[in-house]
């Protein structure tokens, strides 16, 4: 496919978005929707640019970015190297997964009370929440990534001489690398998902702390606007992945055209 | 490798005069009273195969009878549990022994050249590895398609990639799996002629192992039949090259085979 053709469908996708902030638009203005209970999109971009001015709003976004992404790479990392492990070893799985499928099975946004009695409400409770969050989605799928590679590759690395880095580097590490893209993809809604929570439930800035500081002073396009900010970013990581998963899985068929 | 392989390594084989042999006279491999049993099935018994440096030679029988099990012993997936297994080149051995799957086994992630560089793996890297299998592709002709990815492939082509893989480092034995069993036949045929033709100029030991008797005949200097674990026919095929299908002399042997195993 060529690059206009995907700007294209591109643009497509982000069609009805603006349809439904059009419609939205004119039905404030009518005066169908009331602005207490949802204030037009010009009042939100007001919003915007009020505490764009203010620095308020940039600082939260990055307060709130620098956590999930440090929760990501501490999550993400522990479950792709338990991925790893438990997938080329029986004796790691053997020791590991029947805890760790236990530890899945229980919600982790239950444990915020236990959270917030561990850690207060600092920057530790947050991480420790995301990077849970985030590290079961990259585990499982890493581990069912290698598990899923075709042992007739495996078998044909060894009869062709490969040492066992080899054979990890250039048969078992590409092979599940689709399955880790998928949890990679799964692991990003999740790690916002958990910091908004543990964001609006305790914390002293960031993204979820503006929005209920807002709901204090019944600003409601501030809230608004905080929901509309959360998509994007959920938008802008999830582009991020796809564009990382065209580059590195450009032999995949699924690929080719796309 | 045991130092009974060793002594092993340089006898000499009172064996007809081949048509091709890099090393005439010189033994390529040879299985003493080799056996496998996997738990208690006995799955090949008192094999007795000398074979020369440079022949071609097709392994033929019913599925199940032990074929399959005879080659991987050859590429060292396996080992014997009874009875031995040496080869004429000692130092090299399984090391210079390479495998062609009954599928083509490419990494569908790797251009078409990198699949045929892992042939080379441990031998060249580089741009050295690169020239080799570039040079090779154009043996098997795929020089054009050297960047591309597997999966845009045809069947047959896969399997000449595959081909130019398990060729690119020089084996001194090649061992087939019934590498052409999944091709239509007309692709069949031309991947029978490319891999005489390769055969004839690189002068490799083949071992092809086929259930497809014509194919054999075709083929092989010498066709070994195995039932029941044991070899039940090892018969010379002393027809010139080129060979032509479907002629007289290859039917009659073709004929001989088919008894045997039916018989």
């Amino acid at each position: 496919m060529s690059f206009s053709t995907r700007l294209h469908n591109n643009a497509i996708g982000w069609l009805l978005p603006a349809l439904v902030i059009a419609g939205w638009e004119v039905a404030s203005r009518a005066g169908v929707m009331p602005a207490n209970v949802l204030p037009a999109p010009s009042a939100v971009a007001e919003a915007f640019w009020r505490l764009t001015l203010s620095g308020e709003l940039i600082r939260n976004i990055g307060v709130s970015t620098a956590r999930a992404l440090a929760g990501f790479a501490v999550g993400g990392s522990i479950g792709f190297a338990l991925g790893l492990a438990n997938g080329l070893s029986t004796l790691s799985r053997g020791l590991t997964d029947t805890t760790l499928q236990m530890i899945r099975n229980i919600p982790h946004l239950a444990l915020i009370p236990l959270v917030i009695l561990w850690f207060g409400i600092d920057e530790e409770a947050k991480l420790f929440l995301v990077a849970l969050g985030v590290f079961f989605p990259i585990y499982v799928n890493t581990l069912l990534g290698i598990q899923s590679v075709d042992p007739q590759l495996v078998e044909m690395g060894r009869v062709y001489g490969m040492d066992r880095r080899a054979l990890f580097f250039r048969v078992i590490l590409p092979g599940a690398l689709p399955a880790i893209f998928v949890g990679l993809r799964y692991a990003l809604g999740i790690m916002w998902l958990t910091l908004i929570v543990a964001e609006t439930i305790s914390a002293s800035s960031g993204l979820g702390y503006m929005a209920m500081q807002a709901r204090e002073f019944l600003l409601i396009d501030v809230v608004v606007l905080s929901i509309l900010i959360y998509a994007l970013l959920g938008k802008l990581a999830d582009s991020l992945a796809r564009l990382l998963e065209r580059l590195s899985l450009g032999w995949h068929p699924a690929f080719q055209n796309g | 490798m045991t130092a009974a392989s060793l002594t092993a390594a340089r006898s000499f084989v009172a064996t007809p005069v081949r048509p091709i042999g890099s090393v005439e006279g010189q033994r390529a491999f040879a299985f003493r009273q080799a056996g496998k049993r996997f738990g208690d099935k006995t799955v090949l018994d008192g094999i007795d195969l000398d074979v020369p440096a440079g022949q071609f030679l097709a392994v033929i029988g019913k599925s199940g009878c032990g074929k399959s099990t005879l080659l991987r012993l050859l590429a060292g997936l396996d080992r014997p549990t009874s009875g031995s297994l040496t080869f004429g080149v000692a130092e090299e051995g399984h090391s210079r022994t390479r495998f062609m799957f009954q599928e083509p086994r490419l990494l569908p992630w790797a251009s078409v050249v990198k699949n045929v560089e892992v042939g080379l793996t441990g031998i060249a890297s580089g741009a050295e590895a690169r020239q080799c299998a570039l040079d090779i592709l154009g043996e098997v002709g795929l020089a054009d398609r050297a960047d591309e990815w597997p999966s845009v492939l045809s069947g047959g082509q896969k399997q000449r990639v595959a081909l130019a893989r398990a060729l690119v480092g020089h084996p001194q034995i090649l061992a087939l799996d019934e590498p052409l069993g999944a091709l239509d036949a007309l692709t069949r045929i031309e991947m029978q002629q490319l891999l005489e033709r390769i055969w004839i100029a690189q002068k490799f030991t083949a071992v092809l192992v086929t259930h497809d008797v014509a194919e054999a005949v075709a083929l092989a200097d010498r066709v070994v039949v195995i039932s029941e674990g044991r070899i039940a026919l090892d018969l010379d095929v002393p027809v010139e090259r080129p060979r032509r299908r479907g002629s007289v002399e290859l039917a009659r042997l073709e004929g001989k085979i088919l008894d045997r195993l039916f018989g």
